[in-house]
């Protein structure tokens, strides 16, 4: 059985706790002494319904504010996938979280209300999916019974939005229109909307192809841990390089080449959780063994001889700045990149993207809480890269600030900062 | 050639990802092992992450020295068949320095374990403690991120938690801070059992039916035992039972099963409609927010 990991985005106002409810409460993943607090605490609360917000909600400060303050993990299965849910707040630390969220997403939900359209806040959640390359979005109408279950309400605001997304850069886009509270095609087809021919939202889930999201092609193996067990007798000749593949196809025998060094050797062993394996795919944790004893620690990276990353210590990045502390050009910074870890400093602000807007504001100075711009950096060390676009893995770093140790920004490297 | 993994495989892949980076960013690492099924997934995790090479950090134990029988001799085998080197804080031992106090109305110590695993962590200057803990247990636990920071009085901060990004974990931290590690907390119960049966791990013997005296209590079944023995008006029956979880005997109660094997445990929690918390901890229904209240203590 395969796992889909999603994100939803959307506000407590377009009914996203309700479709999140209704999928777990249909698929039964809600138990019944869960159900029966959330019954029981909606009724002290003077709710008149039960909120199943409080489902998610787990932290005091939230069920008090009725807010959902930070990214909530739900679980759900069916006979078909397993799901993993990250469910992000619409407004509070909207960009922080739909990152935190979304960064490892397959797929997004994004919700809206089927009277309200397509709003600022919608416009922003498809931009985000787009520069996080989530290679699958679900625009989920919602509230279809309160439109009459309107076809024509339907396509507009489909083809409002997907006449925005057509200046972003998304894959794979589908329309679905639901009735969270009713029902109505998240679960089964729904009668009321016989004109609509597509899938039901759970069935969409579970088919949606993601097999060919993974990048396949670009062999990279970034080194966590070097196995050197030198005091067990039987063992102590064993060197094995433990890591998470991250893209491409390992198999034994292949060619590779280790990063900075450029020895090159071949793969002799691959040991995965239980023995050894003939191959390994994205992102499974194994241990590689070489033919050769080449010298190699945490940090290197193994690629193809003939299929490198860049390597370099100028790199310009799409940055989501997370802290309320600005981002200061020509601080220096720690920056995490696969399994380094290195001094960094931002050398200019190209501009600051308004995520309302995608208007680019090319007189920004700093980048604060929630904004978004491209940053350029110096790192201390060479670092082997891709574009983000090409490989989510070798093309992102967090940025730490040294005197907090908080992580302040998340970096998407566009490429090698060019002379100009 | 097989180009997908299944989700269970997806689920191993990523806890041993994380395993990974803490043993090689941090200098003080130790595993939390209960002697439970969690635990015991956990373990197994940590070892085949360096394999062939033993796994060298010590294993932890918080022991409220009310524990089954049976949990004990199995965390004594593991240890042992593994040659692992086993710490354990004891509850007794803080109740006899008096850090810690034991509450007049109630015979838990399942509270007080806080304060042993803090002065253990302190003790030993740990610097990151795996932890088996799952964000399906608990609405708390769902929003806790895999590497969780807690400052130097082991408190939980939920307002200001680090965002977590793709893979990348930030282990920097003040010395005297230190982290919770979870690499199970996307994992759900049912995703245990199945592993426990994928990888042949072996159980302490409670989590299998077997026959037990119980009592029936807040629609809860109590093993009979010289801690919890059969109050005023009760009445005590043997039964077929299973435990769901394994903690202190004061505070864990069994579930009527007649599941002897891990397919028939699966089958089982495949049907069920209640939690596993709901299910068998007594400590938890006292408040909305009983786990965060302790998770902020720098409770497990």
């Amino acid at each position: 059985m395969e796992l889909l990991r999603f994100a939803t985005a959307g506000s407590v106002d377009d009914g996203k706790s309700t479709l999140i409810g209704r999928m777990l409460y249909d698929s039964k993943s809600i138990f019944e002494d869960q159900l029966l607090a959330v019954e029981k605490t909606s009724t002290e609360r003077g709710d008149d319904y039960v909120n199943l917000a409080l489902l998610t909600d787990g932290l005091r400060a939230e069920r008090e504010q009725g807010i959902t303050i930070d990214v909530a993990y739900r679980y759900f299965s069916t006979p078909k996938r397993s799901f993993i849910i990250a469910d992000t707040p619409g407004h509070i630390q909207h960009t922080r979280n739909m990152i935190t969220g979304a960064s490892t997403a397959d797929l997004i939900i994004i919700l809206v209300d089927a009277r309200s359209g397509i709003l600022e806040q919608t416009k922003r959640h498809a931009l985000l999916a787009s520069i996080l390359r989530i290679p699958h979005l679900v625009l989920c109408v919602n509230k279809m019974d309160l439109v009459d279950y309107s076809k024509t309400e339907f396509e507009s605001i489909k083809s409002e939005f997907e006449e925005y997304a057509s200046r972003l850069d998304i894959k794979d886009i589908t329309a679905i229109p639901v009735s969270a509270l009713t029902g109505d095609n998240v679960v089964s087809r729904s009668s009321n909307m016989n004109w609509y021919d597509g899938y039901p939202l759970l069935r969409y889930l579970e088919e949606v192809y993601i097999g060919s999201d993974r990048n396949l092609i670009d062999l990279r193996f970034p080194v966590q841990l070097v196995i050197r067990p030198v005091s067990d007798s039987q063992v102590r000749d064993y060197r094995g390089y433990a890591g998470q593949l991250v893209s491409g196809i390992l198999e034994v025998g292949t060619d590779i080449m280790a990063l900075p060094s450029g020895f090159k050797s071949k793969i002799s062993k691959i040991e995965g959780p239980e023995g050894d394996l003939d191959s390994a795919v994205p992102y499974q944790s194994v241990t590689i063994r070489l033919e050769d004893d080449i010298d190699i620690s945490r940090g290197d990276m193994l690629c193809r001889p003939n299929n490198k990353p860049n390597i370099g210590q100028d790199i310009s990045a799409t940055v989501c700045w997370m802290s309320e502390t600005n981002l200061a050009i020509g601080r220096k910074y720690l920056i995490k990149h696969t399994t380094k870890i290195l001094r960094a400093i931002p050398t200019k602000l190209h501009y600051r993207l308004n995520v309302n807007t995608s208007h680019r504001d090319l007189e920004a100075t700093t980048l604060e809480l929630n904004e978004i711009g491209r940053v350029d950096f110096r790192l201390s060390n060479p670092i082997f890269f891709d574009e983000y676009k090409k490989n989510r893995e070798t093309g992102s770093f967090i940025v730490i600030d040294e005197t907090t140790n908080a992580t302040v920004a998340a970096g998407l490297i566009t490429g090698a900062v060019t002379a100009n | 050639m097989h180009n997908e993994i299944s989700h269970l495989e997806s689920l191993e892949a990523e806890a041993v990802h994380l395993i990974r980076e803490v043993l090689a960013e941090l200098e003080k690492p130790a595993l939390l092992f209960s002697g439970g099924k969690d635990s015991a997934v956990l373990l197994n995790l940590a070892m085949l992450s360096v394999k062939p090479k033993k796994l060298w950090i010590p294993i932890v134990h918080i022991d409220t020295g009310h524990n089954f029988k049976e949990v004990i001799e199995f965390r004594d085998s593991i240890v042992e068949k593994n040659s692992l080197n086993l710490i354990v804080g004891s509850v007794q031992e803080s109740i006899d320095l008096g850090t810690a106090v034991e509450d007049p109305n109630s015979n838990s110590r399942n509270k007080l374990q806080t304060v042993t695993l803090l002065e253990t962590i302190e003790k030993y200057k740990f610097d990151a403690l795996f932890g088996g803990a799952r964000r399906d247990e608990e609405k708390a636990r769902a929003k806790e991120r895999f590497l969780s920071h807690r400052d130097t009085f082991g408190q939980w901060n939920p307002r200001s938690q680090r965002p977590e990004i793709w893979h990348l974990y930030n282990t920097k931290h003040n010395s005297g801070e230190h982290f919770r590690v979870f690499p199970l907390s996307n994992w759900t119960e049912l995703d245990i059992w199945k592993y426990i049966n994928l990888r042949h791990l072996e159980l302490p013997s409670i989590y299998f039916a077997h026959k037990r005296e119980v009592v029936r209590r807040n629609f809860m079944l109590v093993s009979v035992t010289e801690l919890t023995p059969v109050l005023e008006n009760e009445e005590s029956f043997i039964t077929s039972v299973r435990y769901r979880t394994v903690g202190d005997m004061t505070c864990t109660a069994a579930v009527e099963s007649l599941a002897g094997s891990i397919d028939e445990i699966i089958v089982e929690t495949q049907a069920t409609r209640i939690s596993e918390r709901g299910a068998t901890r007594v400590d938890d229904k006292f408040s909305e927010a009983a786990m965060e209240d302790r998770k902020k203590e720098g409770y497990f």
